[in-house]
């Protein structure tokens, strides 16, 4: 393998310092640093380091995604298809979605590294490992049908205003997925909600019908919901929805690598599952109280974690250390803030059927107040102990 | 009466190549050198000129900023150089030994029934001073200062690092004495930290709060010790001292002649004979490792907060080990994909080697990567057993914002405290530059 090093090395020269594509150098060292941990030595503080660096995290991340994606890929097929034949082959469904989803995938990479490089050339620094999750991220949070040039209009978006106008990668303040997401949705309401964009062909065939769960129940109104799926649709992911958030339980297993890994942050993932719980128990017990609730509060609060979006929100997005709060304490609250104003959203905004988007945008705005407080209370507690130590020397005197 | 400390946040990271308990005399160097820069803040200005006979004791240099801070020559012999680098600033001041040490006479003196004040000159004069730091700011302490309490460490939790019981064992009577000494200079109390290794040896010291330690490095901090007995405020100030600079002190006070004696550890993976050496202190490093070739770094100190010599350079002035470790200036394939790799280190989880606790590692000085934004939160607190918010506080440091540094407790830290915060964080981080520049603002706008 000595002869692949040594071409990189020839190759590399026109980039060294001093000659005359030295400024081009960043976009050459992500592809070199790809293929190899650099040989860089420790120059100052201290003489060993951990053999972890940013690469290696977000590419766990970018492996606690697969199992959801791999699933999202299946089952817009299988959505679809079952619709219009009785039997559906496993390569057959997640043929179908490959051929819708790669492509998203494709021009999320394309686009998003292609910003992120120009502005790594640009800026003089190394390009940041950041987008390889933000990169896939985002189609998988899309709905199946969306348009190749949405997508790529959301991820300059997403990028350029929701992270490089900030400084880029470690100083956004909102979750560059979402910001996606949240661009496309506001911009394009039709190809982004309803109840013909959940399943791929669904606004084209008449036969084929997709509406979410969440959609069904907020149409429902005061009547009862004509809910088709049982939980153990929902827990597997059998339903319609955006790409990849439909299988809790694959989402269950990215989270456990994710925490195993402590790469995402178990507080968090914990306390936004306790928030909406207790939102959703909250709202359950309405009818106890004399108020009659409608088909969103009345659903069952276990059911209310496994449909939308909400676990995907939870695991993949609400942890992204960046727009999360910082501190211990800190990412308790925002957590379980998260899935008490998602659960929230859901019952009180008809028009947005799902919350957890705009949940977890709200508390990536407010992340910073929580540790500010947080942190405050440490000044304090330093503050006192100061006080009383020169107290404590003026009664000495 | 005791506290014990239980640290339980920190990484004890196991290295390859510890030294064996066994002392050996190491071979007297040819020549010894004062190096200005391990007295941090000190303005080095010289006593003598080069080619002046000097005995063990006399001053070498003084700080220009208050002549009673004396740097002493650790053997007898002539000045033969006075090493400067960049603006004349003073880098090594090499001392040609003579074959044998005569030394300067101070005479004897009892430190418990001396006066404060002659113990204060006493001790400054011999150059202890020298072995005296000052909290806040991790600098040189000044001789006018009486200081809150004075800190000692006798507990080694760095990798490799020397076993300070075992450094002690034949110096207790030396070492109760530079307590003596101590205890005149400040209008509190001496705290002595210790572990299993050094409780044996030093229970029967008196005159100090005896404090058991345990715990994953940086348990052994003295940063960390003062923070869980008594934490440094604003305004304050506190003495810290290097165990087997006690029994320095102590000696002078029992002779009446400086003996810096020191006893270092050899150790790391490519090391040779893992033993302790008996040594001067200055002496050349080349004594105990010969040459090494460009592949081995030779470090004085420990892995986390040592300093790099190339062949034939002086160990540092307040070191007890001496490792030598391999360079990882190599490409590693595929770095970057997480389970892999397991032989190097990691205490994050993306590697299995949390796998194997008991497993010794051969660590290189690779960076295992490159510096990057700041991204991965948590990770930082987890190694720093301190009620700090330690990214905040790097980034106050590197904001420059002196308001914000101060409430997040400036003070109560020092670079070393840091060291494994630049092992762990994945940004490739360097937090132990970062307040070390924090603190040097600290002292040219608040002081």
């Amino acid at each position: 393998m000595e002869w692949i090093r040594q071409k990189l090395d020839q190759f590399k020269v026109p980039f060294n310092k001093g000659n005359k594509l030295e400024k081009y150098a960043p976009a050459i060292n992500a592809l070199d640093t790809f293929l190899y941990t650099p040989n860089h030595t420790t120059k100052k503080g201290a003489h060993v380091r951990d053999a972890v660096d940013l690469k290696r995290t977000m590419i766990t991340v970018v492996l606690a995604l697969i199992p959801a994606l791999i699933f999202g890929m299946w089952n817009g097929g299988y959505q679809y298809l079952s619709q219009i034949q009785s039997e559906v082959g496993f390569m057959e469904a997640l043929a179908h979605g490959a051929w819708k989803i790669l492509p998203m995938i494709a021009v999320s990479y394309g686009v998003g590294l292609g910003i992120e490089f120009a502005f790594a050339i640009f800026r003089g620094h190394e390009v940041n490992e950041g987008y390889l999750v933000t990169g896939l991220l985002i189609p998988m949070i899309m709905p199946i049908d969306i348009p190749l040039w949405m997508v790529a209009l959301s991820v300059i978006f997403a990028v350029v205003i929701g992270k490089e106008a900030f400084g880029g990668t470690g100083m956004n303040i909102l979750n560059p997925a979402l910001t996606a997401r949240a661009f496309a949705f506001f911009a394009y309401p039709t190809f982004m909600s309803g109840n013909q964009v959940w399943v791929s062909e669904a606004s084209n065939i008449d036969g084929v019908s997709g509406e979410t769960i969440l959609g069904t129940l907020a149409a429902a109104g005061k009547e009862a919901p004509n809910v088709t799926y049982s939980a153990l649709d929902m827990f597997s992911g059998l339903i319609p929805g955006s790409i990849a958030e439909t299988s809790t339980i694959c989402i269950l297993a990215g989270a456990l690598i994710l925490v195993l890994t402590k790469v995402g942050s178990w507080r968090i993932i914990l306390s936004a599952f306790i928030g909406a719980s207790v939102m959703a128990l909250i709202f359950n017990a309405l009818p106890n109280m004399g108020i009659e609730g409608n088909a969103l509060t009345n659903f069952p609060w276990y059911q209310h974690l496994i449909i939308g979006g909400l676990s995907f929100g939870i695991v993949f997005m609400a942890t992204d250390p960046v727009s999360a709060a910082q501190t211990l304490k800190g990412k308790w609250i925002y957590g379980f803030l998260i899935g008490f104003f998602a659960v929230m959203i859901r019952v009180f905004n008809p028009a947005y059927p799902e919350g957890i988007m705009l949940a977890i945008l709200l508390m990536n705005v407010f992340a910073p107040a929580i540790d500010h407080y947080v942190i405050q209370a440490n000044i304090n507690r330093r503050k006192k102990r100061a006080v009383s130590a020169s107290g404590q020397i003026k009664t000495a005197v | 009466m005791s506290k014990d400390i239980r640290i339980k946040r920190g990484l004890t990271l196991r290295l390859k190549g510890e030294a064996e308990k066994q002392v050996v005399e190491a071979p007297r160097s040819k020549t010894y050198a004062i190096k200005p820069p391990d007295f941090y803040s000190a303005v080095p200005k010289m006593a003598v000129k080069e080619g002046a006979t000097v005995l063990a004791g006399d001053v070498l240099f003084f700080s220009k900023y208050d002549e009673k801070l004396t740097f002493t020559s650790p053997v007898s012999g002539t000045l033969k150089e006075i090493k400067r680098a960049e603006k004349r600033r003073i880098i090594e001041v090499i001392v040609d030994a003579d074959p044998t040490d005569s030394f300067k006479d101070f005479g004897k003196m009892n430190a418990t029934t001396s006066t404060a004040e002659a113990v204060r000159d006493r001790l400054f004069e011999s150059g202890c001073g020298a072995f005296l730091n000052q909290r806040p700011y991790d600098i040189v302490a000044s001789p006018e200062d009486t200081p809150k309490a004075i800190f000692i460490s006798a507990v080694s939790t760095a990798p490799l690092s020397a076993d300070i019981g075992f450094v002690l064992k034949d110096k207790v009577a030396a070492f109760q004495e530079g307590i003596n000494a101590l205890q005149k200079l400040t209008s509190g109390k001496i705290h002595l930290s210790v572990d299993d290794s050094s409780e044996a040896v030093l229970k029967g010291i008196t005159g100090v709060e005896l404090h058991k330690v345990t715990g994953p490095h940086p348990a052994g901090n003295v940063g960390v010790q003062i923070h869980k007995i008594d934490p440094i405020n604003i305004g304050e100030r506190v003495w810290t001292v290097g165990a087997e600079d006690v029994s320095i002190i102590g000696n002078v006070f029992l002779t009446g002649q400086y003996h810096p004696d020191r006893t270092i550890a050899l150790c790391g993976s490519e090391a040779k004979d893992h033993k302790y050496y008996k040594i001067k202190i200055g002496a050349n490093s080349s004594d105990l490792v010969g040459q090494v070739s460009d592949d081995v770094r030779i470090i004085s100190g420990d892995v986390l907060t040592g300093t790099k010599l190339s062949n034939n350079q002086y160990i540092g002035f307040f070191n007890n080990t001496l490792t030598l470790i391999p360079e990882g200036n190599k490409y590693r394939m595929f770095g970057w994909l997480p389970f892999t790799y397991n032989n190097i280190h990691s205490h994050s989880k993306t590697s299995l080697s949390w796998l194997f606790p008991k497993k010794k590692y051969a660590l290189t000085t690779n960076l295992n990567g490159e510096e990057r934004a700041l991204v991965v939160t948590g990770e930082m607190e987890e190694v720093l057993p301190m009620d700090i918010y330690p990214m905040q506080l790097l980034k106050a440091c590197i904001a420059g914002d002196i308001e914000k540094m101060e409430n997040l407790g400036i003070y109560e830290v020092a670079p070393e405290d840091f060291a494994l915060i630049d092992y762990v964080n994945t940004s490739k981080l360097e937090a132990q530059d970062i307040i070390r520049l924090g603190l040097d603002l600290m002292i040219t706008e608040v002081g």
